[in-house]
């Protein structure tokens, strides 16, 4: 009764912060300093016309690299806590899932790359690209034809393009502006697909990693999903 | 309209803590976590709502008409875009410990896990 009472308490002081935060939250006419930067100067520091790319890859390169970082961290716990210890058969996929999955994976994985190699010019980018990828391989384990993958063709794909993400940010320190700069390589025309210096290069390899992670992931937890 | 999109997120955080407090089910505490940190992002990405503005992908005229008076603010859009990841992750890390409790002690009911541990 009293847990009850407090947590009733909670939940209507919370609902007072959230209401006052609602009702005094006036709309801003123009764009803050930074958010002002980024738009004046964006494209021609970056040469990327989608913005939020830019600022995710390059001038917030760093946070970017944490949360792969992050990614990466969970995944290896993943493999830490499911040990692969699948004994039972899988039940059979229905004949329809296994037919419809060869004609819409080639499919899902065009769009997922498109999505990855765009990210500079449209909306689009590396994690978005990477979960499409995923989803991909999702659908070809509940197809069956994903059984046989093995995790550790992902895990070097997955290293190395991690890898060669701190190496470019490494390359930015000494040869450009700072960390992870994408001014590495030259600009470009804005708006065509080989631009904006190294932010398709690094949209590439974050896809790779978050695609090839969450991958991973999905394929453990369906070779751990017997009774211990 | 910024009001909509501010009152649904506070009501996601609440809705979703209020599962995270009173439910016994794993998998709804989870879930309810999930619903919270929906409402997050939905509040954090409103605050870069500007009037009459649109997406900050930029296109000629935009370019033309200078794109600091055209975009709505990018900065909440990464930031959301990081946090939406980080959820993912935490959210797949708490399946796998329920996963893993589930294998272990053959129930998700937290009142069963505290009598049995």
């Amino acid at each position: 009764m009293v847990r009850k009472f407090l947590i009733f308490l909670l939940l209507v002081g919370l609902g007072f912060v959230f209401f006052t935060l609602v009702s005094d939250y006036t709309l801003p006419e123009a764009l803050g300093p930074t958010a002002r930067h980024y738009g004046e100067k964006g494209i021609s520091e970056t040469g990327a016309l989608n913005l939020v790319t830019a600022v995710l890859v390059t001038y917030r390169g760093l946070d970017t690299l944490g949360e792969v970082t992050v990614l990466f961290l969970v995944a290896s716990i993943f493999g830490f806590y499911l040990k692969p210890e699948n004994t039972r058969r899988p039940s059979p996929p229905s004949p329809l899932l296994n037919t419809a999955s060869g004609m819409i994976l080639p499919l899902i994985l065009l769009t997922g790359i498109y999505i990855i190699v765009n990210g500079h010019i449209s909306p689009g980018g590396g994690f978005q690209g990477g979960a499409f990828l995923a989803s991909a391989f999702l659908l070809a384990l509940l197809a069956g034809t994903g059984r046989q993958l093995s995790t550790r063709l992902f895990s070097i794909i997955e290293s190395s393009s991690g890898f060669l993400y701190v190496l470019l940010g490494l390359a930015g320190l000494f040869f450009a502006g700072g960390f992870l700069d994408s001014r590495l390589l030259p600009g470009g025309v804005p708006g065509k697909m080989i631009s904006a210096g190294t932010i398709p290069l690094v949209s590439i390899l974050i896809g790779l990693k978050v695609g090839t992670e969450l991958s991973s992931m999905l394929i453990k937890i369906t070779h751990s999903d017997g009774e211990s | 309209m910024i009001t909509i999109t501010l009152t649904t997120g506070s009501l996601l955080i609440l809705l979703g803590l209020y599962a995270l407090l009173t439910r016994d089910n794993l998998l709804r505490i989870i879930i309810g976590f999930s619903l919270a940190n929906t409402g997050v992002h939905l509040i954090i990405v409103s605050f870069g709502y500007l009037k009459n503005r649109t997406a900050p992908i930029l296109n000629d005229t935009m370019i033309a008409a200078g794109p600091e008076t055209q975009i709505v603010d990018p900065l909440p859009q990464a930031l959301v875009l990081t946090a939406i990841v980080i959820g993912f992750a935490i959210t797949a890390f708490l399946l796998v410990f329920a996963l893993r409790l589930y294998h272990t002690y053959g129930t998700l009911s937290l009142s069963k896990l505290v009598e049995k541990s």
